[in-house]
């Protein structure tokens, strides 16, 4: 209980990982909220190649970290960028209301 | 020990808590404040357990330049008041349960693999790269970062350029009525046609036309 092992840092990221899927699924807001729970799912990941890497005593866990942190970082510029173009075009990001492509 | 456990639940709990204040706050403005603090109670978690280079690039990627955007994108676009419309949605729509569903399922499968999981039982001596034969966390990954990773922190660099490029390119619009160099005409104009020579009569002056 109050050492806190590999296993507590992998559950940790699988919550936030689960919080992210819920969010993407439930959501009925607009598209920003699914780019955040999106973010979310990046993180639980980074959570758990850093908890590996430390507790392996590997160093790649923590660069593979950093990489991911740049493609997030990109994905988030560039999801932002349709966004904002979307809204110019339509006038609304409401999940409910992007029916362009009848899903 | 007892302090690196408290410490461990203080910060996941309030991760977990903003995680899901994420999803489920009514202003798209709390929901970056949410994102804010979840990552950097995460950022803290990695610090604690020693990886402070990745703890502080996550504050400042992230806190500092991601999540400004988003909130710079939120306010841009108005649509911070729209009010959440959770669990009550369109008549018609069966994405929710299906969706709930779908997440326990993950969920449960992970916390089983995490479960059932255990070490091989000498898998720490087959690594070579030690994180303890150095001083620092940070001079560690820099010397395998720019050594052996050399390739993918280029390519990660190429994704950061397409990136900027994409998002300049997208949000790009032609606006009416804004003046503009024109490079090309600018750099094949002729001296003929930007210098002419006028023979001045005296008491007379020359007529200037733009």
């Amino acid at each position: 209980m109050f050492e806190v092992s590999l296993g507590h840092y992998l559950t940790l990221g699988a919550i936030i990982f689960t919080i992210g899927i819920i969010g993407i699924f439930l959501n009925r807001k607009n598209v920003i909220v699914i780019l955040m729970s999106i973010e979310l799912i990046l993180l639980a990941v980074n959570i758990n190649l850093v908890s590996f890497s430390i507790f392996l005593q590997d160093l790649s866990g923590q660069i593979f970290t950093l990489f991911i942190l740049t493609v997030a970082a990109a994905e988030a510029a560039i999801g932002l960028a349709i966004i904002v173009v979307y809204y110019r075009n339509a006038g609304t990001i409401r999940v409910e209301e992007i029916e362009n492509l009848k899903g | 020990m007892l302090a690196h456990a408290i410490f461990f639940y203080f910060f996941s709990f309030v991760a977990i808590i903003s995680a899901i204040m994420v999803t489920a706050s009514k202003n798209t403005v709390h929901s970056v404040f949410f994102l804010i603090l979840d990552f950097i109670s995460i950022s803290c978690l990695f610090i604690m357990i020693g990886a402070e280079f990745l703890g502080m690039i996550m504050l400042i990627v992230y806190v500092g330049a991601v999540a400004v955007l988003f909130l710079f994108v939120v306010m841009m676009l108005n649509v911070a008041q729209q009010k959440n419309q959770w669990f009550k949605s369109s008549e018609t729509s069966t994405h929710i349960p299906v969706g709930l569903i779908v997440s326990l399922i993950i969920f449960f499968e992970l916390i089983i693999i995490i479960g059932g999981w255990k070490y091989k039982p000498d898998i720490i001596k087959n690594f070579s790269d030690s994180l303890t034969s150095n001083p620092t966390n940070t001079h560690t990954i820099g010397s395998v970062l720019y050594t052996e990773y050399i390739h993918l922190f280029q390519i990660s660099g190429m994704i950061l350029l397409v990136a900027m490029i994409g998002a300049i390119v997208l949000t790009f619009r032609k606006r009416e009525g804004v003046k503009r160099q024109n490079y090309f005409s600018q750099i094949s104009r002729e001296k003929n046609q930007g210098v002419e020579l006028v023979e001045v009569k005296s008491n007379e002056g020359v007529k200037i036309d733009v």
